[in-house]
C-alpha cells in the first residue's frame, strides 16, 4: 500500500477523533498526543479504527514508538501488503 | 396526576432549556424512558421519566428556558390498582424540586416515611407470591420513591432487595445494570431545532460558570483534608499486559479501569466515603456510583457516573467507560448519569502530572485523584529498585470523615492493586 494512501486513512480517522483540529497544518513529525490533545481513550479508539480500516492489529508494546503521523506511516507501510 | 418537572442535574444547575420532546400528548411512557432532551449550561442531557403513564399535556415548549422544578408536562397514570399509587400521592413533594432519588440536592430534608405512617410497602411485600427479603434501607427508600417492591428482583444474598435495586428501579435501570446504547452515529445536532442550539461560545462560557458555581460552593462549604500514597503498579501492569495480549484490540483494557475498580472495592471497607453531606448530616450511599471526570474537547469537564462499579467485571467496566466517554463527548448523557455519582475519580495520568489534589463535588464527600504512572526509585526491604509508581490522592470532607479513615481507604486501594487478578 502506498504511503500516501496510509496517510490519508490516518488523517481520516484523526478527523473523527479530534474534529476541531486543523489537520492540514499538522507536521509529519509532530507529537499527536500533545498537539491534538489525544488521551489514552482517544488513542485506543484510534488503534481500533486503524484495525478496522487496515486490518493491522498493533500490539500494545508498540504504542510507545507511534507518536507522529510519520512514525505511523513508516510502521504501517512495513506491515500492510 | 403526576407532574414531570425540570430536574436538577447537579449542584450547579439552576435552569434548563427544553430542546426536544421525544413524546407527544397521548403517548404511553414507562419508567426509565427518555422523554425529553434538556440543555443545561454544561451539556444536552436525555431526561428519563420516573413513572409509567400517559402524557396528558406538555406545558413547556421546545426552546424555552425554565428554572429547575418547573412543571414540564403532566403524566396521567395508567389504569392500575391503587396501593403504591396512593402512596405516591401522599409523599410530600419538595417545594419546586422534583422528587427523585437521583437528585440528592433536592431531596426533602426530613421526608416522613410513608411506610411508617401507613405500612404500605410492608403490605405490598406480603401480597407477593413469596416472601421477599428487603434490606431496611431499601424498604425506606422504596417508600420514599414509591417503588413497588413486589415487582423487583433483588441482587443481594438470597435475592434480597438492596437499596441499589430500588434506586435502579426508580431510575428505570434494568436489573442487568447494562446501559442501553443509543444507535451509533446518531448526532444530537440533527435533532435540535436550530434556534435552540446554543453556539459553541455560549456553551463554553456557560460551562465555566457552572463549574465556577459548584467549585466555589465546595471551597466555601467543605473543609477539605488531603492524604496521599504511592502505589507500586508493577504487578498490576504485568497482569494487564498479559491480559491484553490475550485480547483483540477492541477488548483491550485501559490501565485506568484497575484503579477505578480498586476504588470501588476499597469503598466497601470505608463506606463512609461513599456518601453525601446534606442538611448537616452525613448520608452514606449503598450503590457505588463513581463520577468519572471527563475532559471535553474545547475545554470544561463533566463527571458522569459509572454505575455500581463495585459489582462490575473489568470487562463490563471498560465497556461502560467507553460508552460513557463516547456519549459525554457526543453530548448524549442521560439525566440519571449526571446525578447518581456518590464519589468522583479524576485521572490526569495522560497528561504527565504526578498527582492531583481535587476539589470535592458537592454533595459528595470525597474525590480520588490519580496521576501518571511513572518510573520512580522504590525502596523495599533495604533495596533500591525502579518501579512504575501511581500516586493516589484523596480529598475528603472533614465533616464526614477523619484523616485516619481516609488513610485506611488509600491503603485498601493499594492492597487491591497488588492483587489485580481479584479485581
Amino acid at each position: 500500500m502506498k504511503e500516501e494512501h496510509i496517510k490519508e486513512i490516518l488523517l481520516k480517522i484523526l478527523s473523527r477523533i479530534a474534529p476541531e483540529a486543523d489537520l492540514e497544518s499538522l507536521g509529519p513529525e509532530e507529537n499527536l498526543r500533545r498537539t491534538l490533545d489525544i488521551d489514552s481513550f482517544d488513542a485506543l479508539n484510534f488503534f481500533v479504527a486503524l484495525h478496522e480500516e487496515l486490518g493491522v492489529e498493533i500490539p500494545e508494546a508498540d504504542y510507545g514508538q507511534l507518536n507522529s503521523i510519520g512514525d505511523m506511516v513508516r510502521y504501517l507501510a512495513a506491515r500492510v501488503g | 396526576m403526576a407532574e414531570f418537572r425540570m430536574p436538577s442535574l447537579g449542584a450547579d444547575m439552576e435552569a434548563g432549556t427544553v430542546i426536544e420532546w421525544k413524546v407527544k400528548p397521548g403517548d404511553h411512557v414507562k419508567r426509565g424512558d427518555i422523554i425529553a432532551v434538556v440543555d443545561t449550561e454544561k451539556a444536552a442531557v436525555e431526561i428519563e421519566v420516573f413513572e409509567d403513564g400517559i402524557i396528558e399535556k406538555i406545558l413547556v415548549e421546545t426552546g424555552m428556558k425554565v428554572p429547575v422544578g418547573t412543571v414540564l408536562a403532566i403524566i396521567r397514570p395508567e389504569e392500575v390498582p391503587a396501593g403504591p399509587r396512593d402512596l405516591r400521592e401522599r409523599v410530600p413533594e419538595a417545594s419546586g424540586a422534583p422528587v427523585t432519588l437521583s437528585t440528592p440536592s433536592s431531596r426533602p430534608p426530613h421526608a416522613p416515611h410513608p411506610m411508617d405512617l401507613h405500612g404500605l410497602p410492608a403490605r405490598s411485600v406480603k401480597a407477593g407470591a413469596e416472601r421477599v427479603k428487603v434490606s431496611p434501607y431499601a424498604r425506606r427508600l422504596a417508600a420514599e420513591l414509591s417503588v413497588d417492591l413486589t415487582a423487583l428482583g433483588g441482587t443481594g444474598p438470597e435475592g434480597t432487595i438492596r437499596a441499589a435495586d430500588v434506586e435502579r428501579a426508580a431510575t428505570g435501570r434494568t436489573i442487568a445494570g447494562k446501559l442501553p446504547v443509543p444507535p451509533a452515529g446518531e448526532k444530537v445536532a440533527g435533532q435540535v431545532p436550530p434556534e435552540a442550539r446554543p453556539v459553541a461560545g455560549d456553551r463554553r462560557e456557560g460551562m465555566r460558570r457552572a463549574i465556577a458555581a459548584a467549585m466555589s460552593r465546595s471551597n466555601r462549604e467543605i473543609p477539605h483534608y488531603y492524604v496521599q500514597t504511592r502505589i507500586d503498579m508493577s504487578g498490576a501492569l504485568r497482569w494487564l499486559e498479559a491480559e491484553n495480549q490475550k485480547r483483540s484490540i477492541e477488548q483491550r483494557l485501559l490501565p485506568v479501569v484497575l484503579p477505578l475498580k480498586a476504588v470501588a472495592l476499597a469503598l466497601r471497607e470505608v463506606p463512609e466515603l461513599n456518601a453525601y453531606w446534606m442538611d448537616d448530616r452525613h448520608r452514606p450511599q449503598e450503590a457505588v456510583n463513581i463520577g468519572f471526570a471527563i475532559a471535553l474537547r474545547g475545554g470544561g469537564l463533566i463527571a458522569p457516573a459509572l454505575l455500581q462499579v463495585d459489582i462490575k467485571s473489568l470487562d463490563n467496566l471498560m465497556e461502560d467507560l467507553r460508552d460513557l466517554i463516547t456519549r459525554t463527548r457526543a453530548g448524549r448523557l442521560r439525566s440519571s448519569e449526571l446525578t447518581a455519582a456518590t464519589i468522583t475519580v479524576t485521572h490526569l495520568g495522560d497528561l504527565g502530572v504526578e498527582m492531583v489534589f481535587g476539589v470535592i463535588y458537592p454533595p459528595q464527600v470525597a474525590l480520588v485523584g490519580f496521576g501518571k504512572i511513572m518510573e520512580q526509585p522504590w525502596a523495599e526491604r533495604g533495596m533500591l529498585a525502579v518501579r512504575p509508581v501511581l500516586t493516589a490522592t484523596l480529598a475528603a470532607d472533614h465533616r464526614a470523615t477523619d484523616g485516619r479513615r481516609g488513610a485506611r481507604f488509600l491503603d485498601a486501594v493499594n492492597d487491591y492493586l497488588q492483587e489485580p487478578a481479584k479485581l
